[in-house]
């Protein structure tokens, strides 16, 4: 346990001036405030369509939501899975990693939990800044009646599900990116991937759901249908390609170890 | 076994089908700075990465301070510090962060940092980033975070690799301050046996994976025998007549005559029969072979 904890403050330390980790907190800042940008620029629009708060938190957090889990989410794991491991790669401090007095599974899990956390900061930044932006607009603009509907449980349950769906992705890139040492490899991959995954999640192709690339785009295209009907926090979680994203995760994270443990550092 | 700091017993290592280590048996005393030398290709950074596990060994053919490698992994690597091939430094980082980054993963005081970089006389560049370090820096870097662990074992892959003349000068002082102050076991690796003769105690050579020597400096020097050179008119002239009178002559040219040293006395008897002859001998003189001369030849036998 403290050589995993050591390996982590190792991680943040190392990465701590590169634009992946930057990434994951600029999104969410840049994204949200234009998001929050265009809500106060066209207020008078918006407000003379009259939707109810919980409509209008639907529409204002569903323009973040669509934008981040459909494109950027995608793109931006792969990059923070090329970024983690190319940082070993470029300086090839591989060997000197692995020639520390700490256990080769707390080095390598690390990286992963480094990895899974910094996506889970910029969810978690997404959603933090969603709501905090939304209570901003109606300080500003008090007849945006943001306050009269709580949105966090909704918007938790919704960006939890998309952390979920993106598990799966980082993960088979996370290995990719590790067996190679290339930019072009993992990265093209991983964009031919989103696109193919965006293109089976939304023909709706029935096994859609074994592709890691489709599930960010399944998991909310799923949940937006569900929304319609009724109670819009009644929707599940753990649907199919949540299911197989964590499946994916789970045997890739192992694959992935077992690579590190027989590869000999050369 | 424990009076050494490694030992290997018959180390086999392939890449491939590729036979890299062969039947390596090192035996590094304990305080002893032992240079490990071979041309290109030897062998010498696959060994080390194997004394890091890195490479894995087959069990118990590799042991660090009498413990076998493979089983005691992470206890064998607290004591050891390592900087092999081209030092690996994080280019985005400085070299002070580089360094506290390393006292991270050691759990260690980060005040380290600031010691190291005064001991490896990087203070001034302290807060530039690496990537814009001369080579020389790098590996003054690469020096100190092998270092900072304080570790009891060295393995250092050709340290002054890309350094000034000055900067040799100090890694050599530091590796004999390191051993004889404070009783560190160093393993240097080098292609120059010039560049180690001076520092190193003990010596491996090794040449496409075999072991070809290994003893002690001295044990070294007995091996390569000292010869008697003569300057004289006429070279040629000279090494015949010498060969007619039973000598051995090594090697002649225009006016140098080599024969092997064995005595004062021979030296005497050498230069009366030439002078007798009417040879007109201008200087007469024991040169050693180089050290270096020797290892080229035990290397190229092979
Ligand atoms: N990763 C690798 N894969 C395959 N073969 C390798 C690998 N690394 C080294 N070798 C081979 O092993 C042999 C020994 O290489 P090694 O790097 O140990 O030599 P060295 O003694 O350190 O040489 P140098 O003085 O040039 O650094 C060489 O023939 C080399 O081609
Ligand atoms: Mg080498």
């Amino acid at each position: 346990m403290r050589s995993l904890y050591i390996s982590m403050v190792s991680e943040f330390y190392k990465s701590r001036k590169t634009l992946a980790f930057w990434a994951a907190i600029l999104l969410p800042a840049i994204i949200c405030s234009l998001i929050a940008f265009g809500f106060y620029h066209d207020a008078e629009k918006i407000l003379k369509l009259n939707y109810p708060p919980m409509a209008l938190w639907g529409r204002y957090s569903g323009n973040a939501l669509g934008v981040m889990g459909m494109l950027i989410l995608p793109f931006y794991v792969i990059f923070m899975a090329f970024s983690i491991n190319n940082i070993e790669h470029k300086n090839d401090t591989w060997k000197t990693l692995f020639a520390q007095p700490l256990n080769r599974f707390s080095i390598y899990a690390a990286k992963y939990l480094y990895a899974v956390l910094t996506i889970f900061i910029c969810l978690f930044l997404f959603a933090a800044l969603t709501v905090a932006f939304g209570h901003l607009l109606e300080f500003l603009i008090p007849r945006y009646h943001f306050s009269a509907y709580n949105p966090v449980p909704i918007l938790c349950k919704y960006y939890a599900k998309i952390f979920l769906s993106s598990l799966g992705i980082l993960s088979l890139q996370f290995v990719f990116s590790l067996l190679w040492s290339d930019f072009l490899k993992p990265m093209g991959i991983g964009f031919v991937g989103v696109i193919m995954g965006i293109i089976t999640a939304n023909v709706g192709w029935k096994y859609a759901y074994f592709i890691p690339y489709s599930h960010p785009t399944l998991a909310l295209r799923i949940t937006s249908t569900a929304k319609k009907a009724g109670n819009p926090l009644d929707f599940p979680v753990f649907t199919s390609e949540i299911i197989s994203s964590l499946i994916y995760a789970t045997l890739l994270f192992i694959i992935g170890y077992i690579i590190v443990s027989k590869k000999s550092i050369k | 076994m424990s009076s050494y700091a490694i030992e290997t017993v018959d180390l086999n290592f392939k890449f491939g089908n590729q036979v890299v280590v062969k039947d390596l048996s090192l035996q590094v005393p304990k305080g002893s700075i032992y240079g490990f030398l071979g041309p290109n290709g030897a062998g010498k950074t696959t060994t080390i990465k194997i004394l890091l596990n890195l490479l894995k060994s087959p069990t118990d053919s590799v042991f660090v301070f009498g413990k076998e490698i493979n089983h005691n992994r992470i206890a064998i690597l607290k004591k050891v510090g390592a900087l092999v091939e081209q030092p690996a430094i994080y280019g985005h980082l400085t070299g002070k962060e580089n360094l506290i980054n390393r006292c991270i993963l050691l759990g260690i005081s980060k005040t380290k940092a600031n010691e190291m970089l005064q001991l490896v006389d990087l203070t001034a560049a302290a807060n530039k980033k690496t990537k814009e370090y001369s080579l020389g820096m790098k590996q003054r870097l690469g020096i100190a975070l092998a270092l900072i662990s304080d570790p009891e074992l060295l393995l250092l892959d050709e340290p002054t690799n890309g350094l000034d003349p000055n900067g040799i000068i100090e890694i050599r002082n530091l590796m004999v301050e390191l051993a004889t102050k404070y009783q560190k076991t160093i393993l240097v690796s080098s292609h120059l046996l010039a560049e180690i003769e001076r520092v190193a105690t003990h010596v491996g050579i090794i040449n496409k994976g075999s072991l070809l020597f290994q003893g002690t400096i001295s044990a070294l020097q007995q091996l390569n025998k000292p010869i008697l050179e003569i300057v004289v008119n006429d070279g040629p002239g000279a090494a015949a007549f010498l060969r007619g009178n039973g000598f051995e002559v090594l090697a002649n040219d225009e006016s140098v005559v080599s024969v092997p040293f064995t005595s004062p006395g021979d030296s005497g008897k050498i230069n009366t029969i030439l002078i007798q002859q009417g040879f007109i001998v201008t200087a007469l003189y024991q040169q050693k072979k180089d050290l270096e001369d020797l290892f080229l030849e035990i290397t190229k036998n092979n």
